[in-house]
């Protein structure tokens, strides 16, 4: 689950970590509003959506008075911002983050992540802060230093020291980076954070550090031990359909393609959508429905897909392990039924009781094309499709 | 031969009082596996189905002789069942569960180092010894006694695999789904080295996914150390970049761990890349015969 730079900021301050002070607004008289109790100037401007890359879409400015905090803030309201991160749809601004500006001395970049080849939490820092990381990676990976921690001992004090002096801070400096570091480790893993970024944090002219963004991604699997952090969830950041997929326990992930998938397990439609491009189709959606579908759940899913405009036809692709083909079957017949499926449909049934299932299928009255196989079915509903 | 697991292998089941758990439990046992008792906080010296209960896991292993655990429990409690199985001295620990913290799972791999205890999963179908035993929920009657080492991330793509072997007349000797997080206990190198040590192991599919590089780590060593054919099919190739497909660890991140890449990496390394998952037994046979 990914968080807004504001929510980020707000837990990070809990935890002791430097920030600047700020506000969200809704509306750009309360930018200016909340500007003028924030300080004298000048002040950030920050357009809040769940992407990175906002600066050069003109999602970030500063001002130097606070009408000008209400001109900027007005201008980002409803504006369709577009960043790298975004795709080409963008997301429509509805929250703006006010706060106080500093001098920028020096910038850095701080990050906290589970690396899955040591099993361990760790420490990822560069001096090259503000720039892409994943270019520094490539082009300069001596300057990218790492610290993994031990997960009973936590980050430690010399691991924290190293990596300060390592960014080549003096000791006023390192003094504080200290600090900072054992509090940005503790708020991921009190807070269950799959990754912790902070680019860029700063070194202000007066010498203080400061984190003037910051990025927070979830555990979804832990979200169960942190109500708070569940309630900051922004549905608008997220795509209705896969919000409504969600409610019935479906892994749903829209597409560009238009043929419609319906899967059980989560390697499997990977592969479904697989041979559908190497049949020469396009799929139009990840859908995997689990491993217990009950006959709701795929009447659900068959729902889902066809509220798709793009969708022209729809591929059902299931192994039926525990899960026996002729209550699939059943269940695909009730949903078509249901449902009113227009579109071609082609279903691969294998597994537990194919036969009855496919004979259902065949008995049903409706038009599905039966399919033996991946390859047949893919051939199948890309003909059906493609023409 | 086989890896893992045998016909000797005693297996008891920790939260075998559940659904799933007890469904599971009685799926094993019937076909042969030896399930020899439960694990159920509370209601030790109870019985359910036949299968004997216990309270923990060390009266258990102390009752049985178990040296093979299964976990059903909640995501909540997985990490302790893991860690309770290791502290009693279970060799092999098979987590099915789905939807463990990663968190949770860090703090496992710590507590597990310089013990003698493998640990497979979390969210994994589990491991299969055709005509032997049956430890997780696969369906047993895909498979078969025979040659091919399959191993994967994914459970029903593993059955695809299975099932194009079986339909070929090839069976299998050991099927391993090591799960589809991003922290687990065994990695595809890890049973890759199971299965050269095996001889009974003539020829190996590997089933890999986008995210992280498992997949690659293991190519390089069947480039540098393994005599045995390997076939590979890697899922994903039409995931969007960012985007988390399923599995926790199936995400693509910062331009590293997409399909087209890994492929390159593993054709590189001597292995036979299936293009599409309904030609993974075929890509086997292009560097095998059985």
């Amino acid at each position: 689950m990914n968080i807004h730079e504001y929510q980020a900021k707000a837990i990070l301050r809990h935890f002791g970590v430097p920030v600047p002070d700020g506000h969200v607004v809704y509306n750009s008289n309360s930018a200016r509003d909340w500007a003028r109790r924030l300080g004298e100037g000048p002040w950030a401007v920050k357009a809040q959506i769940h992407a990175g890359g906002r600066g050069k879409g003109g999602g970030v400015k500063i001002a130097k008075t606070a009408d000008e905090v209400r001109q900027y803030a007005k201008d980002m309201f409803g504006m369709t911002l577009i960043t790298h991160q975004t795709g080409p749809e963008g997301r429509i601004v509805k929250r703006v983050l006010v706060e106080n500006g500093c001098n920028i001395a020096d910038e850095y970049y701080i990050s906290f992540l589970v690396d899955r080849a040591t099993d361990r939490v760790t420490l990822m820092a560069s001096a090259e802060g503000g720039m892409d990381i994943e270019e520094v990676a490539a082009k300069t990976p001596e300057k990218l230093f790492f610290e993994a921690v031990d997960p009973v001992v936590g980050l430690t004090a010399f691991q924290a020291r190293k990596v300060a002096f390592k960014l080549g801070f003096d000791m006023p400096q390192v003094k504080q980076a200290v600090p900072l570091l054992l509090n940005l480790y503790k708020a991921f893993v009190e807070s269950d954070c799959s990754l912790l970024e902070v680019n860029p944090m700063v070194k202000t002219a007066e010498g203080n550090l400061l984190c003037i963004d910051a990025k927070l991604n979830f555990d979804d699997n832990a979200l169960f031990r942190h109500l708070r952090i569940r309630d900051l969830r922004d549905y608008d950041e997220e795509d209705p359909m896969e919000i409504e997929a969600s409610q019935y326990d479906l892994s749903y992930i829209a597409l560009d393609g238009n043929i419609g998938c319906m899967v059980n397990g989560a390697g499997l439609a990977m592969a479904t959508m697989d041979i559908i491009k190497h049949c020469g189709g396009e799929p139009a959606n990840f859908l995997d429905v689990g491993g217990g579908a009950t006959i709701e759940r795929v009447t659900e899913a068959f729902k889902i897909i066809l509220s798709d405009d793009k969708v022209k036809g729809i591929l059902v692709n299931i192994f039926g392990g525990i899960m026996k083909c002729d209550v699939i079957a059943t269940g695909v017949i009730e949903a078509a039924k249901q449902v009113g499926v227009t579109v071609p449909l082609v279903v691969r049934l294998e597994g537990t009781n194919v036969d009855k299932g496919r004979a259902l299928l065949a008995e049903s009255g409706l038009n599905i094309v039966s399919a033996e196989g991946m390859a047949d079915a893919a051939e199948k509903i890309v003909k059906a499709v493609n023409g | 031969m086989s890896i893992l697991i045998d016909k000797n292998t005693k297996v008891i089941t920790q939260g075998i009082t559940g659904a799933t758990g007890l469904f599971h439990a009685q799926g094993a046992r019937d076909y042969g596996t030896q399930m020899v008792g439960g694990v159920t906080p509370g209601k030790g010296g109870t019985s359910v189905d036949g299968f004997p209960i216990f309270n923990t896991v060390e009266d258990a292993v102390k009752e049985t002789g178990a040296t093979a655990s299964v976990i059903y429990v909640p995501p909540i409690g997985s990490a302790d069942a893991i860690m309770e199985a290791v502290d009693a001295g279970i060799e092999l620990v098979i987590c099915i569960t789905e939807g463990v913290p990663v968190l949770d799972m860090v703090k496992v791999r710590k507590y597990m180092e310089g013990r003698n205890c493998r640990l497979i999963g979390p969210n994994c179908p589990g491991v299969i010894t055709p005509g032997q035993c049956k430890i997780g929920i696969m369906p047993g009657y895909i498979h078969k006694p025979g040659p091919v080492g399959v191993v994967s991330r994914s459970g029903t793509l593993t059955y695809e695999a299975v099932w194009q072997l079986t339909t070929r007349d090839i069976g299998q000797t050991t099927c391993v789904g090591i799960g589809g997080d991003p922290v687990n206990g065994t990695s595809h190198l890890d049973v890759l080295q199971m299965f050269e040590a095996d001889p009974d192991t003539k020829a190996v599919i590997m089933i890999g996914e986008i995210g992280g590089d498992a997949e690659e780590q293991a190519a390089a060593y069947v480039r540098d150390h393994m005599t045995k054919p390997v076939a590979a099919f890697i899922a994903g190739a039409t995931a969007p970049s960012g985007k988390r497909m399923g599995h926790a660890g199936a995400i693509i991140s910062g331009g590293k761990g997409d399909a087209a890449s890994k492929k390159a990496f593993l054709a590189e390394c001597g292995i036979s890349v299936a293009e599409s998952p309904a030609e993974m037994a075929e890509a086997l046979l292009k560097v095998w015969t059985p």
